[in-house]
């Protein structure tokens, strides 16, 4: 081929540029030519690839720009216009497609962005999977532990669990000292000592099975008591204590191979373990028939237990089973306990019906036996007291010296008999508790001296000395039974005169200091301080024969004299210290002998119990007559009553009597009203018993049945303008408290509520 | 202050007079005893609800006694308030007439229950009239700046 000479050499010094670019030009097509090649090889590999379109177009896109770089290789030098024609044909051609390609990625590239996501999305997911899976696979591992313990539990449960903790509920329901279990051994010839309750003794004690007492117990299914001593007891170090029952019941044992399914298994193989029970020690416990029942019941349950076990597959006895057999064995023991005590209760019931049957029986006796006493004390009182008043008269009259002796006596005797009758009354009442003291307030200084007055004559007679001494401290007017009181001072007094031959007697009252009250002879006598009480001492010293030491706690016994008396003055009779200690006692006091013998005199000292009284404040108005004595000062302020009355103006009339005495008073009209209003803040109840339209004595008996149940229930106080004593009867009978009759004055009332308020009931209302 | 010692003095004497006449008796001196400071009017309240309870039952034992048929029962009953309230009071005569009322009740006596009626009625007029003038004296000692003298038995 020719060139044209026109050329230079392609390779001109300042053609280092062109020289670059065509080299560049040349790298470019190569690799425009090579990148298509590489997709196409590349696509064609993988098998996924959904755009082959677009991979056509770019391929031809990138093919084409390589080829107008090519063809650029030629247009450097001197080219024909053949070269410039297909020069322009490619160019045309790749704008074309590269127009058409960069139209077509509008479309594609969100595509392919969103296949980005999903891919990450996917990623996520593929994550999240596997943790989960990791969790699963975790929890599963768990559970396959959880099943492995519980099977391991499971597969301990077997007899000997059973037994063990059968031994245990045992022990603790019955509160046994001790509890064994002894197992036959392989061999079938010996009991071996498998479980006890307190791990006393060394496992493995062994006995032979042919002992004549556990044959005993073997050859029955109920819990037989055995001997302490037995071997099979002997679980305990010997010598120290006094053991406790003991009862051994056989225990069936079975082995798988020993029934047939759903068969409850004849005992042909007769293995019988042995449980031996040892109540406490030094105790008084005895075995129960319920205890036995529930003994032989566990020991029945145990190889019923075994039974279900081999059942179900023996090693799967859950706990509970298990448990729930021995706890149904302790219910049947706890329902026959039960059942005892449902038993006993009715008896104690029955019984306490019996009782109070009793006790109502022997009130009424001893109430018409009081009443016979007392029809018969009024019936012999009658004559005697005839007897002793025409005696007298007759001693005023002329007799003989023998006469005179002979109507001495008759009065002396007379006197006796009435005393002694009155005497058998008394007592009487004072043994069953049916005496009560009359308190009021009494002069205590006139009391003593009235006393001494009466023997004076007698003790002048036997040229005998009295001697009064009142401490200054001694106030002189007293609450308390003053007919009683000076009973018991007579007879003090009348006892020292008449065992005193020479001396006299000397009399001593004072009021008793507190270390003084405690008497060593009584240890058992403690008297109590309050402000409106106080303790009033005696002293009766005689110069008398005295009482030997040893006599002295016979001396206030009945009926024994202590010492025998043939004078002819010694009419003693032995029921009057008796009558005086009770009714020192009812006084919530003591009495005492003190002597230092034969020969030595004697000194009788007794304490009693007396109250204070206190003047009341009248300033403001006019008294209407003066009260006896003194009257005891109440504070009535708050208290709170009721009155009932259907006529308005006697209403409104004790309603201003209660206020003004300072009371806090509902005042009602009405039974029913009455009955809803009292309440337990009140105190008494004033009912006009003279209404006609309301009973009131229905009402008292409502107001009782309402405060039945317990106590402080308010006093309930007749009024009546009716002085029948029908009246006073029926208020008595249906329990009220008194009964007072209308009108009432201020004093009334305030006396009234005074005595409610201190004793209460009221001393004889009038 | 001559007024006062004129007005107490009537007072006294009125009074005296119907204690001595039975109009009045103990229970009327209690009853001023039950007067203090926290209740100054309460001899008056009792006396007006006695008043009021009196004309009711007066009022009622007449309509009783005047049935064709008498229910010896209610007068009865009626008459046995009226002893009530009456004794409350301390209208002594007044008290008796109902006693004797009511002995004729027992007795089924219509003449007598009727005679004891009027009787009632009249010794009710008289005693009022009395108490009535009783509180206007002492009204009038009151206003006059004195005190009420206390009676004592």
């Amino acid at each position: 081929m020719e060139y044209c000479n026109c050329f230079e050499s392609p390779w001109p010094a300042d053609e280092l540029l062109m020289k670059y670019q065509y080299v560049s030009d040349f790298f470019i097509a190569l690799a425009y030519f090579s990148i298509p090649l590489e997709i196409i090889y590349f696509v064609k590999k993988s098998a996924v690839f959904p755009y082959r379109w677009v991979l056509v177009q770019f391929g031809a896109f990138i093919v084409l720009c390589g080829a107008t770089h090519l063809i650029n290789l030629w247009t450097f030098t001197m080219h024909t216009r053949t070269v410039a024609v297909v020069m322009t044909t490619a160019k045309v051609l790749t704008a074309v497609v590269s127009c058409a390609t960069a139209l077509l990625l509008v479309h594609i590239i969100p595509d392919l962005l969103s296949v980005k996501t999903r891919e990450l999305f996917l990623k996520n997911k593929a994550a999240e999977l596997d943790r989960e899976m990791g969790l699963i696979r975790t929890q599963e591992e768990t559970g396959r532990h959880v099943r492995m313990l519980t099977h391991e539990i499971r597969s301990t449960l077997d007899r000997h669990t059973i037994l063990k903790t059968t031994l245990l509920e045992l022990g603790r329901t019955l509160g046994l000292e001790e509890c064994a279990l002894w197992m036959p051994t392989r061999t079938g010839l010996e009991l071996n000592l498998s479980y006890t309750l307190r791990h006393q003794n060394p496992v493995g004690l062994t006995v032979p099975i042919q002992l004549p007492v556990i044959n005993q117990v073997f050859n029955t299914s109920r819990a037989v008591k055995i001997s302490p001593i037995s071997p099979v007891a002997r679980l305990r170090p010997a010598g120290q204590y006094m053991p406790g029952e003991v009862v051994a019941v056989r225990v069936p044992l079975l082995h798988l191979s020993n029934f047939q399914i759903h068969d409850w298994p004849e005992l042909s193989t007769k293995r019988y373990a042995l449980m031996v029970l040892m109540l406490p020690s030094d105790s008084a416990r005895q075995w129960h028939v319920h205890e036995l029942e529930l003994v032989e019941v566990v020991a029945d349950q145990i190889a019923k237990v075994q039974w279900y076990a081999s059942l179900l597959g023996a090693q799967n006895l859950s706990s509970l089973l298990d448990l729930g057999f021995i706890l149904v064995a302790v219910a049947l023991s706890h329902a026959a306990i039960l059942e005892e005590s449902m038993r006993a209760r009715d008896l104690l019931m029955e019984q306490n019906v019996a009782l109070d049957l009793a006790r109502r029986e022997a009130e009424m006796a001893v109430r018409a036996r009081n009443d016979f006493l007392a029809v018969m004390n009024h019936e012999m009182g009658t004559p005697i007291h005839a007897t002793i008043a025409l005696s007298s008269l007759l001693q005023e009259t002329e007799l003989s010296p023998e006469q005179r002796l002979m109507v001495e006596t008759i009065l002396k005797s007379s006197n006796l008999l009435a005393t002694l009758i009155n005497d058998v009354l008394d007592l009487s009442r004072l043994e069953d508790g049916s005496l009560q003291l009359e308190i009021e307030t009494f002069n205590l200084h006139s009391l003593f001296r009235e006393v001494l007055n009466l023997i004076k004559p007698i003790a002048a007679v036997k040229k005998l000395y009295v001697m009064l001494n009142l401490s200054p401290d001694l106030i002189e007017h007293a609450v308390g039974d003053e007919k009683r009181l000076m009973q018991v001072l007579l007879n003090v007094v009348g006892n020292a005169i008449k065992f005193t031959k020479e001396g006299g007697i000397s009399v001593s009252a004072s009021v008793a200091k507190p270390d003084s009250l405690r008497d060593p002879r009584a240890p058992d006598f403690f008297p109590t301080h309050s402000d409106n009480h106080f303790y009033l001492r005696v002293e009766v010293k005689d110069t008398g024969s005295g009482i030997n030491q040893l006599e002295i706690p016979k001396v206030f016994m009945k009926f024994v004299q202590s010492q025998p008396l043939a004078a002819k003055n010694s009419g003693g009779r032995g029921l009057g210290l008796a009558i005086c200690k009770r009714f020192v006692n009812l006084m919530e006091g003591h009495i005492w002998i003190e002597s230092e013998g034969l020969g030595r005199g004697s000194t009788v000292i007794f304490i009693v119990k007396l109250g204070i009284p206190a003047h009341l404040n009248e300033s403001k108005l006019p008294v209407l007559h003066k009260g006896p004595g003194n009257q005891v000062k109440f504070i009535f302020s708050g208290l709170k009553v009721v009155v009932m009355d259907d006529n308005s103006v006697g209403r409104t009339v004790t309603k201003g009597l209660l206020v003004h005495l300072g009371c806090d008073v509902l005042a009602v009209s009405s039974g029913d009203e009455c009955v809803r209003a009292v309440s337990y803040e009140h105190k008494a109840v004033f009912l006009d018993v003279s209404m006609a339209a309301v009973d009131s004595f229905e009402v008292a008996v409502r107001i009782r049945e309402k405060f039945a149940k317990r106590s402080g229930r308010p006093f309930i106080v007749a009024l009546t303008g009716n002085t029948d004593r029908m009246i006073k009867e029926n208020c008595r009978k249906v329990g009220m408290d008194g009964v007072i009759l209308k009108p009432v004055s201020v004093d009334k009332m305030r006396s009234v509520l005074s005595d409610l308020l201190e004793h209460g009931y009221l001393v004889e209302s009038q | 202050m001559e007024i006062v010692g004129q007005l107490q003095k009537q007072f006294v004497d009125f009074s005296t007079s119907l204690y001595g006449e039975g109009f009045l008796d103990e229970q009327y001196l209690q009853l001023q005893k039950l007067q203090d400071e926290s209740n100054p009017d309460f001899v008056c309240e009792v006396v007006s609800l006695f008043f009021d309870d009196s004309e009711k039952l007066l009022n009622n034992l007449a309509t009783a006694l005047q049935q064709q048929v008498v229910d010896f029962k209610q007068v009865d009953a009626h008459v046995h308030q009226f002893k009530g309230s009456s004794s409350s009071i301390g209208a002594q005569r007044v008290k008796n007439m109902c006693v004797a009322f009511r002995n004729f009740c027992e007795e089924k006596n219509l003449d007598g229950c009727l005679r004891c009626l009027q009787q009632l009625n009249h010794e009710y007029f008289l005693v009022k009239n009395k108490l009535e003038t009783l509180f206007r004296l002492e009204r009038q000692i009151v206003e006059a700046g004195g005190t009420v003298p206390v009676i004592v038995a």
